[in-house]
């Protein structure tokens, strides 16, 4: 498994807000087309370790390289290979499907023809072509949350960072998404994603649950369950925040 | 640069969808104007009055004459009684009533002196007090005029000339004021909460996480504001100028080359705003209260400074509309050039830096 390519390499990452240690020494690797869940309740840390990975924080030390860029001085190379989906899809509701995909191109300074021709690629495939006029505001959430995704991965990037993407989606749509998620996974980006949802973490190749800003555990679902003895990730989260209190 | 043209562009978008914005932006100015300039006004025309002449004789008819034939005054009635004035007044039928004693003519002539009584409805004090202003100055002038036909002399004449409004029209107080007011509404108010929408909405983490700069994303979102409130100071001063008879003597172009300093002042405040308010109705409470209120009340558009309190007056120093407003009415009334507005130039210019620095650092502050 190690011979594969790394594409995100964080060694001893420390992020310190005042006194405040939000990330304390996180060390892991994410592989070239891998799906890495990133798990942690509120306040874990998550949030402000993503950060510093798509390079909108600097981090206090360690050595983080993202897509063969260095964290601390790269960060506008950095920007310019990943893509990035949070929980609220940030689409312009005022704006049009084909106008919302034709501007976060644009500003990933793809051509216009680049542009024209694979926003027809992508209606096609998400079978949207006729809503391509339409308003973001009046379209279901479901296919906001598809369309956010092939926006995130529309200029083609090494790696999508996922915050949350399936909040308030209902079970059905998720399954749907993460056939998505799984199709990108091949085409060989790398998916970085948070999630709430712990049967959600079973679809992933591996997982990182974080624990009051340290990783507590990081493997595949199979030998995490294996690892705490425990049927579904639910349990295993559960009995990690347990050994946590003692 | 062509990812910073689509941005701007995405900007006019949502600008030009969406009717809020666009009746504040189009539709706002041309009713301030249109409403203080016709509206509120301090002119006096046709204002109601009533006379009831006890004298009846030459000099009074004269008098009044003089009083209608001024424009200032509409004569409604000729009353009997004193009863009546105090009928009419609640009924609101007259704004005056003047009161010659009987005799008028001939005590004037005899002891040099008669008396006229002149009663205002000071339920609207500002405009009792104007009328009354009105109305003596018109009957001095006669009696001094009186005086000198019938050889009584050594009477001081003063004779006063109002310089650079010599009409007094409202609309030369009122379009400056409403100028300052709707490009500071305009641009601070309106960046401040395209900037808010994209944090509430999510799309500023994203535009973050994209290889736009921060300066690209802001300057981008300022961009159509900048030039649309520009579209609004011209439109404003066409509107002053055709509608009102507004002139400007002096420079047009270091007018304008002020209104684009003042402009980038409002937006740079409008982008300070953004970096403290978390949504879209906290930036819209504070562009309210901090720019609506003070620029209406505190900058000498509607109430003279001078005449404040020595507190509110230090108050006023802070409020940048202020000094716009004295620069335009320097140069469109005055027309003087820009060594006479320069400290008033350097104060927005300081303003603008201040906000931007302020800005700035806010913005570090959040991200770190």
């Amino acid at each position: 498994m190690d011979q594969r390519e790394k594409i995100i390499s964080v060694k001893n990452l420390v992020k310190k807000f005042g006194d405040f240690e939000a990330n304390k020494n996180l060390s892991f690797d994410v592989f070239k087309g891998e799906i890495f869940g990133f798990l942690g309740a509120n306040g874990a840390g998550k949030t402000t370790a993503i950060k510093i990975l798509c390079g909108l924080s600097s981090p206090t030390s360690g050595e983080i390289s993202v897509a063969g860029f260095d964290a601390y001085h790269e960060t506008e190379k950095i920007k310019k290979n990943i893509g990035y989906m949070s929980q609220k899809f940030s689409l312009y509701s005022d704006l049009t499907v084909k106008e919302n995909i034709r501007f976060y191109g644009g500003i990933y300074g793809l051509s216009r023809d680049t542009i024209k021709r694979k926003t027809k690629d992508l209606l096609e495939k998400l079978n949207f072509s006729e809503h391509a006029g339409s308003l973001i505001s009046s379209i279901p959430l479901g296919w906001k949350q598809k369309l956010a995704f092939s926006i995130a991965v529309f200029h083609e990037p090494k790696i999508v960072f996922l915050d949350e993407p399936t909040g308030g989606v209902d079970p059905i749509t998720r399954r749907q998404f993460w056939d998505l998620i799984y199709e990108t996974a091949h085409t060989g980006i790398t998916v970085f994603v948070t999630t709430h949802y712990m049967d959600e973490a079973e679809y992933c190749n591996r997982v990182c649950i974080m624990v009051d800003g340290r990783i507590d555990a990081l493997d595949t679902p199979e030998n995490l369950k294996k690892q705490f003895g425990a049927d579904n990730m639910d349990e295993v989260f559960v009995r990690l925040a347990r050994a946590e209190k003692k | 640069m062509k990812t910073f043209i689509n941005f701007v562009k995405k900007e006019f978008r949502h600008i030009f969808r969406d009717v809020r914005s666009m009746v504040i932006l189009f539709g706002m100015p041309i009713a301030q104007i249109l409403i203080f300039g016709y509206v509120v006004t301090n002119e006096v025309k046709d204002a109601k009055i009533a006379v009831l002449d006890l004298s009846k004789d030459e000099m009074t008819v004269e008098i009044t004459n003089k009083l209608t034939s001024s424009g200032y005054f509409l004569l409604v009635d000729n009353f009997k009684s004193e009863d009546e004035i105090e009928l009419a007044f609640r009924k609101g039928e007259i704004q005056e009533a003047i009161i010659f004693e009987p005799g008028f003519a001939k005590k004037f002539v005899k002891d040099g002196k008669a008396e006229v009584r002149i009663i205002n409805d000071a339920s609207d004090a500002n405009t009792a007090n104007m009328l009354a202003n009105y109305t003596s100055a018109i009957i001095m002038n006669y009696s001094f005029a009186e005086s000198g036909v019938n050889g009584a002399s050594g009477q001081i004449i003063a004779q006063t000339r109002m310089q650079f409004n010599q009409d007094l029209k409202g609309a030369y107080m009122f379009v400056p004021g409403t100028m300052a007011l709707i490009l500071m509404l305009i641009s601070a108010m309106m960046t401040s909460i395209s900037i808010t929408r994209e944090k509430e909405m999510g799309t500023m983490e994203v535009l973050l996480v994209s290889p736009l700069r921060p300066v690209q994303i802001i300057v981008g979102k300022v961009i159509p504001y900048f030039l649309l409130s520009f579209v609004n100071a011209i439109s404003i001063l066409l509107l002053g100028f055709f509608v009102f008879g507004l002139p400007v003597n002096g420079p047009l172009a270091l007018l304008l080359a002020e209104s684009m300093l003042f402009i980038t002042m409002a937006l740079s405040l409008g982008i300070f705003i953004s970096t403290i308010a978390k949504s879209m109705q906290v930036a819209m409470f504070i562009s309210m209260f901090s720019l609506l209120l003070p620029t209406m009340l505190l900058s000498g558009f509607i109430f003279p400074i001078e005449n404040m309190p020595q507190i509110l007056q230090w108050v006023c120093h802070a409020i940048p509309p202020k000094y716009f407003i004295v620069i335009i009415k320097n140069i469109m009334l005055k027309g003087t050039g820009f060594e006479y507005v320069w400290f008033e130039t350097l104060v927005l210019f300081g303003f603008t830096v201040f906000f931007i620095v302020m800005s700035v650092f806010k913005f570090k502050t959040r991200l770190e």
